[in-house]
């Protein structure tokens, strides 16, 4: 039997569409977090940190309630033209979203915060607008940050579970992903296809958080006065 | 309307700041208090970094901040020198003293990239990273940043606090040169005495959030009901112009209305405007002009008021001829021998003189 390069694809497919999402959304929730005196600011922060103590399966159950076409979310994407969104590639990248959401956040809310106010107010003095700032100070300055986040998310989609199972299914080529295929093969008993993908995915793991503590190691090592 | 409007009022938890001051739109007001005094807080304010609820920021006939409008940090043409350099540590020395500059329509930049480079010996640092600086360097850096936006005002907090006392020697000529070579006007922030005696030409008197006294600085640093006097530095500042060198004794001659004192040998060309420091303990008094005493710096003054600052000690304020004023301590013991008063004619030897600029 051919090795089945598919769900490898798919999987880096919604890796990738999740974490770039996720840094586009995730970074004015970190920044608010970091700079807002609310007193429901930790209500927040605890709402963006639950999909890491919660089990996959609660938080993939909800979302398949939420998203049912008799769901509130459901409901919206309907109305909006969109169907619906369970198991659905879709459904599975909104999913993904919410469930890497804090390992988004919290790197990038860190970052923000150890940058503290000074450089942001020095760029302010020498006129440059909010969004210059941003862009030309706090985003060179956070970069670890940023690294920290894409990577952790990118990874973290790479690696659920049971989010997947709950809310796409067992789709080709739509939800199946590496996680679900390597759990099909060894139902069925085939370990040496299965082995294949785990080995390759405990690898790729490896790597990518190797990369990551080096990368950061240097970037932060440069940035010390 | 050639001036610096500030009135702030704010209520922050238990501190309250209220401050109301003019200041010329030419040199340097010190803005001097103790630690915690609000002037900080007030040149932030000036600069838009923080909102006071109610205030007035007027600079010449441009208005920064009244009832109906606040103009945003990066929309006021100023520049600001933080207490730690703050470069950018990810941009090497050129880029940052490029960023502030890039952000100003080449039209309204009038100060030349490579005059500012040179005034703050900079040249040899431009390829260098933020980060390999030492301190004094690094501030230098912050100073030439700000100064390339070409502002109209200038903002100093306590630019040489954070370095030691070598690297502060350094910048200080520098600082003053600031002064001669582009004449912005600047707000500078400080409590030190001597930082403002060398640099200020006025100065406002923060004290618990409050704008006490604010005028000339010789005449503040003077004042017996001020603070300042009381310190066991106090000293005062005076005026004067630069008459003759003296090459037998190294001595070059800064001379007033009135009299004339000595300090060490300096490379100044007669005539030039001279300041200097006298510090009050080497202020002595006689009533009589001595010429039998080791002092060479006699000067005529008059007794403007006294004031005892410690069971042994007293500060007379003296008024020299030309009006301007010299600080003496003495011990109370001496004041009520010689019949120290208010009015009566004396004599003042000066045991030593700073020059300062």
């Amino acid at each position: 039997m051919a090795f089945d390069w598919q769900p490898v694809w798919l999987t880096l497919k919604l890796a990738g569409v999740t974490t770039l999402l996720l840094l586009i959304i995730g970074t004015p929730i970190a920044w608010w977090l970091a700079h807002t005196r609310t007193w429901y600011k930790q209500a927040v922060a605890a709402v963006v940190a639950l999909p890491l103590v919660l089990p996959p399966t609660v938080l993939g159950f909800y979302l398949l309630i939420m998203l049912a076409p008799d769901g509130p979310v459901g409901r919206l994407t309907q109305t909006l033209g969109l169907g619906t969104l369970p198991f659905t590639f879709e459904g599975l990248v909104f999913a993904s979203m919410l469930y890497s959401l804090p390992f988004v956040v919290q790197p990038l809310q860190n970052a923000f915060e150890a940058l503290g106010p000074r450089p942001v107010e020095v760029a302010a003095t020498l006129r440059a607008s909010p969004w210059d700032r941003f862009m030309t100070v706090v985003i060179p300055l956070a970069r670890p940050g940023f690294l920290t986040a894409a990577v952790l998310s990118f990874a973290h989609t790479v690696g659920e579970f049971g989010v997947v199972l709950m809310i796409g299914g067992n789709i080709p080529g739509e939800t199946r992903v590496l996680s679900v295929a390597i759990y099909d093969l060894v139902e069925t008993l085939e370990y040496g296809q299965a082995h294949l993908l785990a080995a390759g995915m405990l690898a790729f793991s490896f790597l990518v958080l190797m990369s990551v503590y080096l990368v950061n190691g240097r970037l932060t090592r440069s940035h010390q006065p | 309307m050639s001036e610096i409007e500030v009135r702030l009022q704010s209520q922050l938890g238990d501190f309250e700041l209220n401050v109301d001051f003019t200041a010329p739109a030419q040199g340097v007001t010190a803005l001097f208090g103790r630690s915690g005094s609000g002037k900080t807080s007030v040149l932030r304010a000036v600069a838009g970094l923080v909102r006071t609820p109610q205030g007035l920021v007027r600079i010449n006939d441009e208005v920064w901040q009244d009832e109906k409008r606040f103009v945003p940090t990066h929309r006021r043409p100023l520049g600001y020198v933080f207490q730690e350099a703050s470069l950018f540590p990810h941009l090497s020395v050129q880029r940052n003293l490029e960023y502030g500059m890039s952000r100003v329509p080449e039209q309204e930049r009038q100060i030349p990239y490579h005059d500012v480079v040179e005034l703050l010996g900079l040249s040899e640092l431009q390829r260098r990273a933020a980060n390999s600086l030492s301190g004094g360097e690094r501030q230098r850096v912050a100073i030439a940043r700000a100064l390339l936006t070409s502002p109209r005002l200038l903002l100093m907090d306590e630019p040489l606090s954070a370095l030691d006392h070598g690297a502060k020697q350094i910048i200080l000529p520098y600082l003053e040169s600031l002064h001669d070579e582009f004449a912005i006007p600047s707000l500078y922030v400080s409590h030190d005495p001597n930082e403002v005696a060398r640099l200020a030409d006025r100065m406002v008197l923060m004290d618990n959030g409050k704008a006490i006294a604010q005028g000339d600085a010789a005449n503040l640093l003077t004042r017996l009901d001020l603070p300042l006097a009381s310190y066991d530095d106090a000293a005062s500042l005076l005026v004067g112009t630069v008459s003759s060198h003296d090459h037998t004794y190294h001595l070059t001659w800064v001379s007033m209305h009135g009299g004339r004192v000595a300090i060490p040998r300096e490379d100044l060309p007669v005539g030039r405007r001279a300041r200097v420091q006298v510090q009050a303990r080497d202020v002595s008094l006689s009533i009589r002009a001595h010429s039998d005493t080791s002092i060479i710096n006699i000067l005529p003054a008059r007794v403007i008021d006294t004031q005892d600052i410690s069971q042994t000690q007293v500060l007379v304020r003296l008024e020299l001829e030309d009006g301007q004023t010299l600080l003496s301590r003495i011990t109370r013991r001496s004041a009520m021998g010689m019949g120290i008063r208010e009015g009566i004619p004396i004599y003042a030897q000066v045991k030593s003189v700073a020059l300062l600029s």
